[in-house]
């Protein structure tokens, strides 16, 4: 049926998929993978066209395909690299949402006479498809702000996931046994309502753990990490001494080593540049800096090289946290810029704590730990980080952009 | 039966080769590993646009329509907002770390 040429080239575009992906393996290698793949993709949709005898409806299909290619391009021209995660996240659910359209197309057009292998690759596209559809909006919801980002609980918010859930597996099987269109629309329902309970009761620092789990389309490990770390809330109270900019640019020249922990903080006040101009200053006098990125800094992993590379800043500076772990107890001075929970020494120290087990960076273990915050509000995870009032810890109060700047001005005065 | 057999087969050696290739990414490529990964499932545009064309009735012709739109916004997207990130990792000679080797 399917012409043999054109199954050859639908092999090259597999083989071009898989170059994209191995391309990554470095920063050098990783654009033209990209564009292989993206040739990949162009050339196994142009195939199609050719292949497919008797395609129907193709003006609509061509009009349909252009505004399409229309809409994405403009969004992914137009998104700055701070809401790169929401984008991501939406262009992830879109596509979920694709591919639970036409395996429905697919059923009402087979349906009973698909063999029980088909229906359950159905049911399980329309299920997985549609879960992450609503859940990646919820994500970009939560992400661009426009619902709250800390987690949502609804009243009995268990029993009714578990109930839906339930009713969810129920209906899978009742669609693989008894075919039946009534069946099908019901159970995307139910994936669709799924998707959001899922993802509601995921708090902020979750998110990007979120992005990935939906990209893989295994949306139901999402809720068990969502019930770990639910209706947490903890608000930190208490009076605390801000620290001037000077005493902490005499910290910082002086210091031999320092290390700079980055958080979502610094990406909202824009303050990347500002934090270049402090690095290049302080290698210029000598300092040894490097940046600890921890795997979920910023709000989807790896978001965080993404941004620092916006600000030129060379990526061999950029060190993983396994790498630099062991290095804090070496350095001088660590700098945490608008992150957080990412240091909080009770991931490590206690077991009560909900974000327990959390592999942090070991800021705590520096000479010296200057903070730069905008409040004493808790991170996203709302724990509050007994790091901050530990006699070592310096806070510098207010946006992140100005504190650097403050600093910034100060080292260059020595 | 033979076809699901190789569609099987394809299937387990993807997965190996999916384990094997992304085990490799460099962590400093996360994000734009996520977002091309996301890209490259943007396929699903091949399959909205066969059942498009062979849908008979209304319902079947909307839902494809629909399924045409989001997946190639999702392919387009894609891979456009991938090689952005990807161009700002271009190799930096004029900073003062390259400097001082």
């Amino acid at each position: 049926m399917i012409p043999a040429w054109s199954q050859l080239a639908n092999l090259a575009a597999a083989l071009a998929f898989i170059l994209a992906l191995k391309a990554l393996s470095s920063p050098k290698t990783a654009r033209l993978g990209n564009r292989i793949g993206a040739v990949g993709a162009i050339s196994a949709v142009a195939i199609v066209f050719f292949s497919e005898s008797n395609l129907k409806h193709l003006p609509l299909i061509l009009i349909a395909v252009a505004f399409g290619t229309v809409v994405g391009f403009v969004a992914a021209k137009k998104v700055q690299m701070t809401q790169m995660p929401q984008m991501v996240a939406l262009f992830n659910g879109v596509g979920g949402g694709a591919a639970m359209a036409v395996s429905s197309i697919e059923f009402l057009k087979a349906g009973a006479t698909d063999g029980f292998v088909a229906l359950f690759a159905t049911v399980f596209t329309v299920v997985i498809g549609s879960i992450s559809f609503t859940g990646s909006i919820v994500t970009f919801l939560k992400l661009q702000e426009l619902m709250t980002s800390r987690p949502v609980v609804l009243p009995l918010g268990r029993f009714i996931t578990i109930g839906t859930a339930l009713a969810t597996v129920v209906m899978s099987v009742y669609l693989m046994v008894s075919p039946e269109i009534w069946a099908l629309w019901t159970l995307v329902a139910l994936s669709l309502v799924m998707g959001i309970l899922f993802v509601l009761p995921v708090g902020g620092a979750d998110v990007p753990i979120v992005i990935s789990l939906l990209n893989a389309f295994t949306g139901l490990s999402v809720a068990a990490s969502g019930y770990v770390l639910d209706n947490v809330l903890l608000l930190v109270a208490g009076t605390l001494v801000g620290a001037s900019g000077t005493d902490i640019a005499i910290m910082l020249t002086y210091a031999t080593k320092v290390i700079i922990v980055p958080g979502y903080g610094l990406a909202v006040a824009q303050a990347q540049q500002s934090l270049r101009e402090l690095v290049d200053l302080l290698i210029s006098k000598g300092v040894e800096v490097e940046y600890a990125i921890h795997p979920v800094a910023g709000r989807m992993p790896g978001h965080m090289n993404v941004l620092l590379a916006e600000a030129d800043v060379p990526y061999e500076q950029l060190k993983e946290m396994d790498e630099i772990n062991s290095e804090f107890a070496n350095a001088s001075v660590a700098v945490v810029v608008g992150a957080n929970d990412v240091v909080n020494p009770a991931a490590r120290t206690d077991k009560s704590s909900p974000i327990f087990g959390m592999p942090i960076l070991n800021a705590d273990q520096a000479e010296q730990v200057v903070f730069m915050k905008r409040s004493m509000r808790p991170g996203f995870a709302g724990v509050e980080n007994e790091l901050l009032f530990n006699d070592k810890t310096t806070l510098l109060f207010g946006d992140a952009k100005d504190s650097l700047s403050k600093v910034v001005a100060a080292v260059k005065s020595m | 039966m033979s076809i699901e057999i190789a569609l099987l087969t394809i299937f387990i050696l993807s997965i190996f080769v999916g384990f094997e290739v992304v085990s490799k990414v460099s962590t400093i490529l996360h994000t734009p590993l996520m977002s091309g990964a996301n890209a490259i499932h943007g396929v699903i545009l091949v399959g909205a646009i066969i059942v498009t064309g062979h849908a008979d009735n209304n319902l079947e012709l909307t839902l494809g329509l629909v399924a045409i739109v989001l997946a190639t916004i999702n392919m387009v997207g894609g891979f456009v907002v991938t090689d952005r990130m990807l161009e700002l990792f271009k190799s930096k000679k004029s900073t003062k770390a390259g400097d001082k080797k």
